[in-house]
């Protein structure tokens, strides 16, 4: 199960090599080889259950595979974690977000840990999310839609090369599917990486848009 | 792209379980309140004669003080994890050892600092000797921080678990009964008019220990209850 090497004219940033993964007796998947160069996606699909969130999981260092590894620039992500973690950023599928805490509250807590960013970084990534009017409403009186929109705003404004998405469109209504696919187009036009897990197919054109399909 | 300094990210993280703990104060009296309780039950249900009450009040302050932080214990990083923040703090770019030092000590002193302040008057109700008051404060002031890394290593380490309560008394109890036994005993030799400062030098030195080693732990244990 692996996708071929990156073309030829990109560079390549995201190396995995090998990895394989259990979760009890099962064994969710192995050898699983591929590298991901600047202005890639990479869509990852599969039934329900097949791991691909814990395919994410390995891939930004949060699990350790049984074996094979993970590399950023040529470095092992598990050996360079605050390397690799500067550079990117995760939208889990869970929001992330302190339900005490206003949505800018809680972006300017996580970006301020990555960069200085300025209240008005804040406020235009809520804005292109359209939050402009939720911005001080505290987070658990927002939807579950308005929350997905919180976690693309804090992606947004985190500067980072690799966005790792899992199943972005999540309680998002059509508007939200279309910006998110927007945001990914431009993300790989400025020589951005993207990992995608999504059950549907995206709308997201330019780019190299590579298929992983976990069996 | 520059990554802010680690005095800031503390700052950042201190600041912000700050701000939480003030938008809900109800759980944070929680294990202040626990403390109150127990040391007013101990005159109600025993005899409520002075010579038996300062007998036993060093004994009693201290079991409630440590009793009062395992019960703080529990509730470190349960939310955090749970609501995936936890998730987000371990793919920062900052240290996560740090971000958890920064976590225990906004912990600390929102409920570790109260318990010490509260001292004074809970020792008066016990009729602890005026002179002793000091020793005891201070003394609780080096053992609250402690039992704080503590609790916070064996919280980490126990939150993946869904029924973990046990499990952490269990865990921090042992390792805890150190910081007991010298802070009682500080508290029993300022009593009798000795020299106490042995018992004070020593929990200094735990705390030490505890600060430059627990922050490298619990980020381990924390990595593996993530995964």
């Amino acid at each position: 199960m692996s996708t071929e090497p990156a073309e030829p004219g990109t560079e390549s940033l995201l190396e995995a090599k090998d990895l394989e993964l259990w979760r009890g007796e099962r064994r969710l998947f192995s050898q699983l080889s591929f590298s991901l160069g600047t202005g890639e996606l990479l869509h990852i699909t599969g039934v329900n259950g097949c791991g691909k969130t814990s395919l994410l999981r390995v891939l930004c260092g949060l699990t350790l595979p049984e074996t094979g590894e993970v590399s950023w620039r040529g470095q092992r992500v598990m050996r360079n974690r605050a390397d690799y973690h500067a550079e990117m950023t995760y939208v889990g599928h869970r929001e992330s977000l302190k339900g005490e805490l206003s949505a800018r509250e809680n972006l300017s807590f996580d970006l301020q840990l990555r960069h200085a960013s300025s209240p008005e970084d804040i406020d235009q990534a809520l804005d292109r999310v359209g939050l402009a009017r939720a911005r001080d409403v505290m987070a658990r009186g927002l939807s579950a839609g308005q929350k997905r929109r919180v976690s693309l705003a804090r992606a947004l404004a985190s500067r980072a090369r690799l966005w790792v998405l899992d199943e972005p469109y999540t309680n998002l209504d059509v508007p939200g599917r279309d910006f998110v696919d927007q945001v990914m187009s431009e993300h790989l036009a400025t020589n951005g990486l993207v990992l995608l897990v999504a059950h549907q197919s995206h709308g997201v054109t330019g780019g190299r848009i590579r298929q992983l399909e976990l069996a | 792209m520059e990554v802010p300094g680690l005095g800031q990210a503390f700052a950042l993280q201190v600041g912000r379980d700050m701000r939480l703990a003030f938008r809900h104060l109800g759980q944070l009296a929680n294990p202040l309140m626990f403390f109150i309780m127990v040391t007013t039950l101990f005159p109600l249900a025993l005899n409520p004669s002075p010579q038996l009450l300062e007998a036993i009040a060093p004994g009693v302050v201290w079991v409630a003080a440590l009793l009062a932080s395992l019960l703080a214990s529990e509730s470190l990083f349960r939310q955090d994890v749970d609501d995936g923040t936890m998730e987000q703090l371990a793919l920062s770019p900052q240290p996560l050892a740090l971000m958890l030092l920064a976590k225990t000590a906004a912990h600390w002193l929102m409920t570790g600092l109260p318990l010490v302040l509260i001292s004074p008057i809970v020792a008066y109700g016990l009729f602890l000797p005026q002179e002793a008051v000091p020793v005891t404060m201070g003394a609780l002031a080096l053992a609250t921080p402690i039992l704080s890394l503590i609790g916070g290593m064996m919280a980490a380490l126990t939150v993946g678990l869904r029924r973990g309560g046990g499990l952490l008394s269990l865990l921090i109890l042992p390792i805890a009964m150190p910081v007991l036994i010298f802070g009682a005993r500080a508290t029993d030799l300022a009593m009798t008019g000795m020299e106490s400062v042995g018992a004070i030098y020593l929990l200094a030195a735990l705390l030490l220990l505890a600060m430059s080693l627990s922050p490298f732990a619990m980020a381990a244990a924390m990595r593996i209850s993530l995964d």
